[in-house]
């Protein structure tokens, strides 16, 4: 008998029992089939509460579903029952990774409407936390990414030095995370020379520390393959798809609203915007990269020429007065009743103000009707938008490439289920 | 009104004129008020029209005016990233039957800013591909951001978890 023949009796005497009543053995082989996979809401690599409805063949991921509004605590309902200076504390919650830069695009918005030019020295410091939330954000991306993809130790070293960065926020806002920092034309408290030293120290330090970070995964060719090529979206789906900030430059769309349409002092600093090509998730890895290094050019420009002087503007009826001033001073203690009671007089009108937030476009649209309150406010919020993109990034990719994705996106369901 | 809102203005004005039922500038932001059955050509004009360039929808939203009459309206804030300047488009519509055009054939980042005005107003984009509700549980029966709808909530309209 040859071997052929043998093989083949064989094989018919294993169908045989295959396909007999009693077997228990079945041919469905999960890996032949389309499956739906359920990942979330509670998913380590999903940064929060995001749900995702995977179709894949095999390991290919053949559509993406995301599912949202785990998280929704109906900020825009309550910011039409509260006042303009109460909401402030809520805008913490939004984006809970860059608290200060969401602080600073709705005071920001609350000033266009009312119409209030804050003092030089405000607006130094309002740039200045802006791109320390930058840098801090952009930290934890690059921890977060590199852990979803197995670098455990980049994360440690990331986390390190947020840590740090927290102690400065500590110092700068007297809160760690919900800093609450900003207020409707000025700040809550000026920044000591002291704190200057230690963001001195702390920009000082960061490069050697971030190039320790990127020895690690630069020319590392496990990084390199799980990121180079994957989770691509062209430029034109990603300006159809709305994408903005870091995600939407690594796309070639030389887009940055602080160089388009500069606010705050913007217009004085000088810097670049980092613009890569790959559209990819290390297309997306590099452009955070370059953005903290770009933000540290910054933050050395404002604490050089950091001018002193007022930090809120006078305007009475609008700002919150000094706290020793309400003991003691009979027009600062009226006037500090009616914003608590009444909030600030504001003109019937609608704006739209959008910063450059560490993930995109953050854009605050208020409408309002002359009250204490707005009638309307809408968020705009990068990671809301910026996850629309996810099903166009995941088609065709691999069941494993979808933490990378996600990872790259930097998502925070705070933001994007407001 | 300032020279780029002006010129964007007169641009929109000698196409569709008789579609504007107002237009004002507060704060150098220029707000046009359209009939709503003209919205689509509208956008659809803007974003090709090589002077406006509009190929970025910012954000879209519902908004309630709490009027008897045009109560529910939807709010466009549209970009350009080339010519680097804002507009932004106001349409309005009856609480009875609040069906307006969807615009997600001209941007799909639309897409979801529209489930969102749905699921929060109520307000029906024709032409949607995918029209549900996207914060609120599918089985919710109100719109939440409406003014009628108390900020506590109504007690009972969400299925608690057992104990």
């Amino acid at each position: 008998m040859g071997k052929k023949e043998e093989y083949n009796k064989r094989k018919s005497k294993i169908i045989e029992v295959l396909e007999s009543e009693q077997s228990t053995v079945t041919f469905d082989d999960p890996l032949e089939h389309e499956m739906t996979l359920n990942m979330g809401p509670q998913h380590p690599a999903t940064h929060g509460v995001l749900r995702l409805l995977i179709k894949l063949d095999g390991e290919t991921v053949l559509n993406t579903i995301p599912e949202i509004g785990y998280l929704h605590r109906g900020y825009e309902k309550l910011a039409e029952n509260c006042t303009y200076h109460e909401y402030i504390s809520h805008t913490d919650r939004l984006d809970y990774i860059s608290p200060l830069s969401n602080n600073t695009a709705y005071v920001l918005a609350v000033e266009k409407l009312v119409g209030i030019e804050v003092p030089r020295r405000a607006q130094f410091i309002r740039t200045l936390i802006s791109e320390l939330a930058r840098i801090s954000s952009h930290l934890m991306f690059l921890g977060s990414l590199a852990m979803d993809i197995g670098a455990l130790t980049v994360w440690m070293w990331s986390f390190r030095e947020r840590e740090k960065l927290y102690d400065i926020f500590e110092k700068i806002t007297g809160a760690r995370f919900t800093t609450s920092y900003t207020r409707i034309g000025g700040l809550a408290q000026d920044i000591s020379s002291e704190t200057i030293s230690a963001i001195r120290k702390f920009i000082c330090e960061l490069p050697e520390k971030l190039s320790d970070c990127e020895k690690l995964l630069n020319k590392n060719l496990i990084f390199l393959e799980r990121t180079d090529g994957v989770g691509i979206i062209t430029k034109e789906q990603a300006i159809d798809l709305g994408l903005t900030g870091p995600s939407l430059r690594a796309c070639a769309v030389e887009h940055d609203l602080r160089h388009a349409n500069p606010y705050l002092i913007y217009n004085e600093l000088d810097f670049d915007v980092p613009i890569y090509e790959g559209g990819d998730v290390l297309a997306r890895y590099y452009v955070r990269m370059d953005e903290i290094k770009e933000s540290l050019k910054i933050v050395r420009q404002i604490i050089d020429k950091i001018p002193a002087g007022e930090i809120k503007a006078l305007r009475p009826k609008e700002a919150l007065p000094n706290k020793p001033r309400i003991y003691t001073k009979m027009e600062e203690m009226i006037h500090d009743f009616m914003l608590i009671n009444f909030g600030i007089q504001t003109p019937v009108g609608e704006v739209y103000h959008a910063v450059e937030a560490p993930k995109g476009e953050l854009g605050f649209y208020i409408n309002s009707k002359g009250e204490g309150h707005p009638w309307r406010l809408k968020i705009r919020s990068p990671s809301f938008v910026n996850l629309q993109s996810l099903p166009v990034m995941m088609k065709g990719a691999m069941i494993s490439d979808v933490v990378a994705i996600i990872g790259s996106l930097d998502p925070i369901m705070g933001e994007a289920d407001k | 009104m300032n020279n780029v809102n002006e010129n964007i203005l007169q641009i929109i004005k000698s196409k569709f004129d008789h579609a504007i039922i107002e237009s004002i500038e507060f704060r150098d932001e220029l707000t046009i008020t359209f009939q709503k059955e003209e919205i689509i050509e509208v956008c659809k004009f803007c974003k090709e029209n090589a002077d406006l360039d509009f190929n970025l929808l910012a954000d879209l939203c519902g908004i309630d005016m709490y009027v008897p009459e045009k109560r529910l309206g939807v709010v466009y804030n549209l970009y350009s990233f080339n010519k680097r300047h804002r507009i932004r488009f106001k349409i309005f519509t009856e609480e009875e039957n609040p069906i307006v055009p969807s615009v997600t054939s001209i941007w799909g980042t639309a897409n979801w800013h529209e489930r969102e005005a749905y699921d929060m107003y109520g307000i029906i984009f024709e032409g949607h591909p995918d029209l549900r509700r996207i914060y609120m549980p599918d089985e919710f029966e109100y719109y939440p951001l409406r003014k009628d709808f108390p900020l506590m909530g109504i007690p009972g309209s969400l299925e608690l978890p057992k104990k």
